[in-house]
Parts: structure tokens; sequence; C-alpha cells
């Protein structure tokens, strides 16, 4: 064999053009004993992008705690698993497809959400669930508008087309957010613990099957030029590098895989995502320490005349790689056929640590594995507090007259855009599909879902819970404290549930890691999660980073999107956030010191942020919520809502819109005359609102900080305040849900 | 009693739908390449993406080996349900009137709506109660039932429409209400929501379980007579 000779010098150095570095490339020649081709170069930027190489981050991340006793899988394949009992695993991840959604939100949503399932049954477990976080600019903002509703309308399209109900999300609307949106998908699968599989490639002389979509021009460069850098002026030129996504072909694609896994015909099975075959195929080489040989002349073509590294680094979607013993080429083979699904043998597993790239049998790239997946350079990041405020103040959208007045913010609270009713979005989804839904995205805060019971009918149903959280303006106020308020946002909305967590995945979506400030928030935020993860024992089981996420005007806000996944003992105990029995006892627990720096209401009153946040006793936090999760599932409690935006008042009106029930709340005594509004509207983690007979509440006070703040029903479906110096106020539900309604409608249907 | 569930590529709902099922009879899943429906006493068009709803919902799908074996049963007097996606496929292969056109509001919508229960004297509702509720999910995008004035008058003149969505509750803007239709000989039945996504407390509402009891008290006192 003769080595590929390299491709004459372009005017421009192209390796720069490709988003690496001079050093970088210097590296990459040193590697290879010479310079790179145009196939290889290409290859190496997608690999040693940010994106694939997490080259700010990695250092950071394994500050991470990494293990738990429910820990099956943990971070560095396609999802981490952990065990649900009863021999059946959960695997999950969550992924950012932030900057082609900017670009093209329909198709960078959907294909999010497509890439996201792959993840999940790429290690063997059939997708139950979906969920999603979404950022985007106030709702003033045409272009905000535009892109939530095209950002929504492609999770729905792919997700309902494919048979997975999205169960749950998060949605907020912030200044910073404006031109960089972001797009979280989280997706769940279910597999019996020797089900779950690994991609590594194993066995020489095994085949290498492509399976799925065919290969076009579309996303290439995908990974470096989108995901690795800022946005800026002429994004729409970028349009042609997002991908454009078929969940009907994802269907039968999942299916086959799942197919070809039950019958136990594949050695290992990875998708195809960022830097599709090239990242691919090294990943699964690396991991099992040997080489591949590819013949880019055998891989089924969308379009004629694609170039080696074309074919290479395409990010067409809908495409499995999987391993395959050469006597079990022919069954792989049939199934795909029978669901419709192209396959080729496009090479094979050697023993060389290289992997080779052929076309026609003329090498055409030869690089060692090692080299692609491991060698790229760790870059240290040089963190420095801001000594000055990143963010504008956002602007005020209250009255100043209603500055101070409760009856009048309330219901402002409810129709703000990060308060108000979900419905709108969520009803775009099929939460229902597989029939595993137990609760629904409005009836608790968290989605619950029923396993399988070894009963046939009527016996008692385990069932898993998740939620996922993460408010990047809290995080933009105290990046360290901000991140474990996320943290035990998702586990208290698990604990309202019933349900004990066994593990998160996380997106941390941030700006430029180059850019001290950025560093900084960076840092505290992953010591932040390190730290409450510890606290709660629960292990980061993967995740993604999304970093560059800036636009012309800066950086979004710092957001680390935590997704949790519990379990608990009975479904049909699961909990409920609405009020559901009149004359039931309503109590606040929890150690709850509620704020208004940093709140909605600041929001809306147009202040700035603050700089930090007050401390969070994690361990009395933890604490708290073990005694709400015991309440659930013993069925003490007929209600359990976290107090979260808002604070107080606007959970009190949730849990009261949420079981079509008023409620009397006496506050007086509860907090100094000046403490009324940090009382009613701050915020802060550990705070529950309850509901329940009393004397089954009052027995949770030996445990748990806990006050009785009034009594379900007792009015005229209202919600009524009395006020120290006896001052009332009351609403009607009807004007409450009118206003609660109406926030994101408008924006939606207007 | 046996029922046979249809999977296409691109069916989302037929596990649910073979579930619901189960809890009154057995059930079985039917590829759409075959042509044997196995001997099945009542057949299941299950909800999805047929084909991805690729050309029209139900246009690719009404043409599978299989469906060729459904209508000959349905024509037979076996008796046939479709539900959503599935009641699409049998408009477009000329088993029931009418035709269904995209939302009013051109969304996808999951929501629990209230039906009334127009007719229980029919293979599948005689479960029910005339007049009754039954609150059921419906989640589709192309779920507005329309047939000419014509064709109209004559489904309602012989008593083919036997759910309809309750006050307010008509989100897609179906003729008349028109949640469910049968065809005149009674033997085929097709309707948006999804009964088998009603079925259990756990999940929400059981009314929908009283469709697939129905069928199988049906067939049951057809197999006693």
């Amino acid at each position: 064999m003769t080595a590929p000779a390299p491709d004459a010098p372009a005017a421009v150095a192209p390796h720069r053009a490709l988003g690496l570095t001079d050093v970088e490339y210097e590296l990459i020649c040193d590697k290879l004993g010479r310079e790179p081709n145009a196939v290889e170069l290409s290859m190496f930027s997608l690999m040693w992008s940010e994106h694939c190489a997490y080259k700010h981050s990695k250092q950071l991340l394994r500050q991470l705690p990494t293990d738990g006793p429910y820990l099956l899988m943990g971070p560095g394949e396609n999802a981490g698993a952990v065990d649900v009992g009863d021999g059946l695993a959960i695997a999950f991840k969550v992924e950012s497809h932030n900057h082609p959604s900017a670009v093209e939100p329909f198709q960078g949503a959907a294909t999010g959400v497509g890439g996201i399932l792959r993840d999940v049954f790429a290690v063997g477990a059939r997708p139950i669930a979906v969920l999603d976080s979404l950022r985007f600019g106030e709702l003033d903002s045409a272009r905000s508008r535009y892109l939530l509703e095209h950002a929504v309308a492609g999770i729905g399209h792919y997700g309902n087309s494919i048979g997975v109900p999205t169960i749950g999300g998060e949605l907020y609307f912030e200044g910073p957010y404006e031109q960089n949106c972001l797009v979280n998908a989280m997706a769940l699968g279910i597999a019996e613990h020797e089900r779950l599989t690994r991609s590594a490639a194993t066995g020489p002389g095994n085949a290498l099957v492509l399976f799925g979509a065919l290969t076009g021009r579309d996303g290439i460069g995908g990974a470096s030029v989108l995901a690795s850098a800022e946005l800026g002026e002429g994004d729409a030129d970028k349009r042609p590098t997002v991908q454009i996504g078929d969940p009907f072909a994802e269907k039968k694609l999942m299916e086959c895989s799942l197919e070809l896994l039950d019958r136990e015909l594949l050695v290992s099975l990875q998708d195809l995502g960022a830097a599709g075959l090239t990242s691919s195929s090294s990943e699964m080489a690396s991991k099992g320490g040997l080489g591949l040989d590819i013949h880019v002349d055998r891989v089924p073509l969308r379009e004629p005349g694609m170039e080696p590294f074309e074919v290479m680094v395409s990010e067409s979607q809908e495409r499995m790689l999987c391993v395959v013993e050469p006597e079990r080429v022919d069954e792989v083979l049939a199934v795909c056929t029978k669901w419709e699904t192209t396959a080729t043998v496009i090479g094979e597993v050697t023993d060389s640590g290289r992997l080779r790239v052929l076309n026609d049998g003329e090498v055409v790239g030869d690089m060692p594995v090692e080299a692609l997946v491991d060698d790229c350079p760790l870059y240290d990041l040089a963190p420095e507090k801001p000594s000055a405020p990143i963010y504008p103040a956002p602007a005020r959208t209250l009255l100043p007259a209603a500055d101070t007045d409760p009856h009048a913010i309330l219901p402002e609270l409810l129709r703000s855009a990060n308060v108000a009713d979900r419905r709108p979005v969520f009803e775009q989804y099929d939460c229902l599909v597989q029939s595993r839904t137990v609760r629904r995205p409005d009836e608790a805060d968290a989605a619950v879902l029923a396993l399988p019971t070894t009963d046939a009918i009527g016996g008692t149903h385990p069932a898993i819970a998740v939620s996922i959280d993460g408010s990047g303006r809290r995080v933009a106020c105290d990046p360290y404290r901000g991140t474990i308020e996320a943290v035990l946002e998702c586990a208290a909305n698990l604990a309202c549930v019933g349900a004990e967590p066994l593990g998160l995945t996380n997106c941390l979506n941030f700006g430029n890691p180059e850019k001290p400030h950025i560093a900084w928030q960076l840092s505290e935020s992953v010591r932040g999660m390190a730290d409450a993860c510890r606290a709660l024992d629960v292990p980061v089981v993967g995740g993604n980073v999304s970093l560059y996420n800036e636009g012309p005007e800066g950086p979004i806000y710092p957001t680390p999107v935590v997704g949790m996944v519990g379990r608990l003992p009975d479904a049909a105990r699961a909990g409920r956030l609405g009020f559901t029995v009149e004359g039931d006892a309503i109590a606040l627990a929890g150690p709850f010191t509620p704020s208004l720096p940093g709140s909605e209401l600041a929001k809306l009153r147009g202040e700035p942020l603050p700089d930090g946040l007050p401390e969070v006793d994690v361990a009395a936090v933890r604490a708290a919520q073990e005694v709400v999760r015991r309440a659930v599932r013993r069925g003490e409690i007929r209600s359990a809502h976290d107090v979260a935006e808002g604070g107080l008042a606007v959970a009190l009106a949730e849990c009261c819109l949420g079981g079509g029930h008023g409620a009397r709340v006496d506050f007086r005594g509860a907090g100094a005359e000046g403490e009324r509004l940090e009382m009613l509207f701050g915020e802060g983690a550990g705070g529950f609102v309850l509901s329940g007979p009393r004397p089954t509440v009052a027995a949770l006070a030996r445990e748990l900080q806990l006050t009785f703040v009034g009594e379900v029903g007792g009015t005229d479906d209202a919600l009524a305040f009395t006020l120290d110096g006896d001052a009332t106020m009351s609403w009607p539900l009807a004007e409450l849900r009118e206003a609660r309604a109406r926030g994101l409608a408008d924006a939606i249907d207007g | 009693m046996r029922f046979g569930v249809l999977r296409f590529p691109g069916t989302c709902d037929e596990v649910d739908a073979q579930l619901a099922c189960e809890r009154v009879g057995e059930a079985t899943i039917l590829w759409h390449g075959d042509r044997d429906l196995q001997g099945v006493d009542a057949v299941v068009v299950p909800g999805g993406f047929s084909y991805g709803d690729y050309l029209r919902v139900g246009a690719i799908a009404r043409f599978a080996p299989i469906m060729e074996s459904v209508i000959a049963f349905a024509r037979e007097g076996g008796p046939v349900l479709g539900i959503c996606n599935g009641f699409q496929v049998l408009c477009e292969a000329g088993l029931l009137p009418g035709a269904l056109l995209p939302n009013r509001t051109l969304r996808f919508v999951c929501r629990q709506v209230d039906l009334v229960v127009e007719h229980a004297d029919t293979i599948f509702t005689n479960a029910c109660a005339e007049g009754e509720r039954l609150s059921i999910p419906a989640k589709h995008t192309t779920g507005c039932w329309y047939a000419p004035a014509e064709l109209h008058e004559q489904v309602e003149a012989n008593g083919q429409v036997l759910l309809r969505y309750a006050p307010g509750e008509n989100f897609n803007g179906s003729l008349a209400d028109v949640a469910g239709v049968r065809n005149e000989a009674g033997n085929v039945f097709g309707l948006m929501p999804h009964p088998e996504h009603a079925v259990d407390p756990l999940t929400g509402s059981t009314d929908g379980l009283k469709i697939f009891q129905s069928i199988h008290d049906h067939s049951a006192a057809r197999a006693a007579a």
C-alpha cells in the first residue's frame, strides 16, 4: 500500500476553514507522520471539534460523580442506563440541537428528537418517552414566536409520527436566547438488563453493516460549522448544514434495530449522529481497541458523484452502523428487507488499530483510531468572575402601580410567559401512545410511566418518574447555587409523585468557553452540579455539552439542563399537584427561605439580576424531599407541588387550577409586613405545597418543617388570602384560569 | 374470540390496541404484507402514521396486501374497527362514508374529549347506553370528518353516526360533531378518538373498553346463536 498523497496546498489554510487551530494541525501531522489529505483533514476537523471532543469541558466533567447503586451503564455509551428493578433497565440521555434549531427550527428540533431516540435504541432499549427543554427570546419578538411555533411543530412531527410519547418538558423565554434559542431533547428507553448493547467493535473479520436512510450531502460539517462556533451574520447560509428528518424512516429503522437485537444477530450497534460515519466508526473502533476498513464506494448514496470525504462526514439522518459476524450477515440483511430498510456491508473490523477509508480499492484515508478519538488536545479554561454584569436588566412589563399589590401581581405572574399554562404547547404532542402514561403533563410535577407488571392485568405496577429542569436566569445570577437549585428542583418534582431519584443526565448549554467569564460560569456550574449530585447520591449517567451559544448581542444565560429519572413502587399512588378534596388542610412544607432578587416578579419589575443567590442547605432540602416522597407513597397526602417560578402564591394558584378547587389561605403571622411580597412571590429551593387530611399532614411535622396555611375549598370557586392586618383579597378561579391560559395561547394562536 | 390488529410500517398504536383487545379476548398482530387473516373474528385497524402518512393519510395503506383480505372480510359481514389512522384507511378503502380533513387549527392536538353515544344497538356500542357520555382521548392532525350534503343526509338518516363530540368538544371541526361513523351494513366502524387509550384506570378513564367489550359481546352472542 502506498500512503495517500497530500492534496495540493490551498491558498487559505484549509484546516483553519474547518475550525482547527495551527497547533492542532501540527499535532495531526505529528500523529500521522505526514500532512493529512483532504479526506483525513475533514475527518480530523470533526473528531477534534468541540462537539465531538469536548476539548473545553472534558477536564471539568471529571468532577461529576458517575457511579451509584442503580447505575448499569455510565457516560461513554450512546446513552446511560439505571436499574429499575425486575431485571429492567431505563436508558436515557439529553442532547442539544441548538444551532440547527436557531437556523431552521422545524428540522432542527425534529432531528434533535430523532438523534436522541437513536441514541436510546442504539443501546438496545425501546424508546418510551421524550421530553424537551426549550429556550427562546421574549414572546414580544416575532423571531421568538416563529422559533417557538416551528420548533414545537418539529418536535411533535417527529415524536408523534414515530409512536413515542412526549410526556414532559420545560420552556422559558428570556432576552439572551433571542438569537440563540435552545432545543434540548431527552429520551428514555426500556430494556431487559441483558439486552443493553454496547457500541464497541469486536472480532477482526466481522462485517460492518450500514443500514437505514441513504447518504446524501445534507448536514455536511454540522458538528464543526454549526455546533462549535458562535452564531452571527449569514446564518441563513448555514441552512444546508441542517439535516432533514424523516420520522417514517426512523420508525422503520427503530423497529428493525430492535428486531435485530431481539434475534441476537448483532455484535454491537451505534447510531450515526454528528459527524456521521466518521464519528460512529471511529468511536466503535476505539471502544473495541481495533481498526476498521470502510469502503465508501459501497455506501448507498442519495445523489451520485459524492466525494469520499462527503460520504465520511455526511450527517444524513436515520442511519445506524452495526458489527455482524460474517455468517449472520444474510439474516441481518433479511430483517432489514422486512422493514424496508436499506442495508449494506460497507467494511470490516481489522486488528490494525487504524481507520482506513477505501474508494474502489484505493486507500484514500488512513489514520490511527487513537489519534482521531483520544489525541485531541484538551484545553484548560481560564475562568474569571466578571467584574460587571454580563446581562442587561430584563425589560419591565409590570405597571409600576402594581409593584407591591399582590392582588394585581398574581394574575400578571400567571399570565407571564415563564409561568403561563403550557397546554398550547404540550397539546401538540402525543403523550399517550404506548399506554404507560400515568401522569400527563399538567397532572403532576413529574411525568409518571407505569412499568410492566408480572401480573397480567390488575396487579401493582411499579413506575418511573421523570423531570427536566434548569432555569438559566437563576444560573446567570449565581452559576454555582443556580445549578444546585436546578438539580434540587428535579429531585423535588420526583418527590412530589413519590419517586426516588436513580440517575440524571445533563446538557450544559453555555457561551464561548474561551472567554474567561463564560469559563467561570461553566466551571462554577459544573462544581454546583457535582456537589448537588453527591449530596443527593444521584450519579450522572451521561449527557451533552453545547458551547458557543452566543449571538451578536452576547452569550445566552448559562443553562445547565438537568433530566432526572426516578422510581416509585406503586403507580396507582403517584402524586398529583392539584387540590382534590374540599376541606383538606393546606401546608407549606420544607426548608424554604424565599427571596425576590432573581425571581419572576423581579423580572416583571425589570430589576437587574442580583450578583449571587442565597445559600441552599442541600442536606435539609434532601431530608424534606424524602419525607414528602414517603408521604406520597403512603397516601398520607393528596397533593404535592413544589414551589418554583412565581413563588408560593403561584404554586397555590396552580394547585387550585390543577384540581379545580378553590382555597382559603391565611397568612397572618407568617411574616412581617415588609416581607409580605417575599413570602408570596419569593423563590428558592426546598418549598412544597401539600394538601391532605389534617391529622396525617400534621404528623409529618415531626420530621419536616411545616406550617398550616389554609384549607381547600370553603370559598365559591376562588383563591382567597387573608394577610396581616386582616387585609383580604381573592380571585375567582375563572379569572386565574383565564390569565394563565392566555399567556402562551395568545402568542401561539395570535 | 380473537381480534386481529393490523401492523403497517409506521403504525404506532397497534400494541395499545392489542392490549385493549386482550382485556376482553385474544389478539394477534397481522402484518401488512400478508394476506392471511388467520381466522380472526374481528379486525382492528389501529392508529399511527401508516407509510408515514405520505401522499395523503391512509392513501397508501389502503393498497397493502392485507387490506385486500380485510375488504373481503368486511364485505362478508366481519366486524372491522378503525381507530384514527385506521378510520382514515377505511375511508380511503371505501368501507366507510366520508373523508377526514386536516383539523381546523391545522395542528396536531392531543386532548381528552367527551363523546355522546348516539346509538347503542350496534356491534360496536352495545355495552353503552344511548346518550351516555364517554371520556376518551383524541390525538390527530387530520380528524375533521366531512361528507357532501347528500351523503351526510343519508348517513344521518341511516343512523350511521354512532358517536358525536359532546357540545364544546369538537376541536377538529368535524361536520355535525361526528366522531365515529359506521357503514350502512353496520359491521364496519371508524372513529378518530382512541378507545384503546381508555381501558385502564391507571392511565385515565376506562370508557374506551366498552367499544372492545361490545365487539366481544356481539361475537359471543353470534357464536352462541
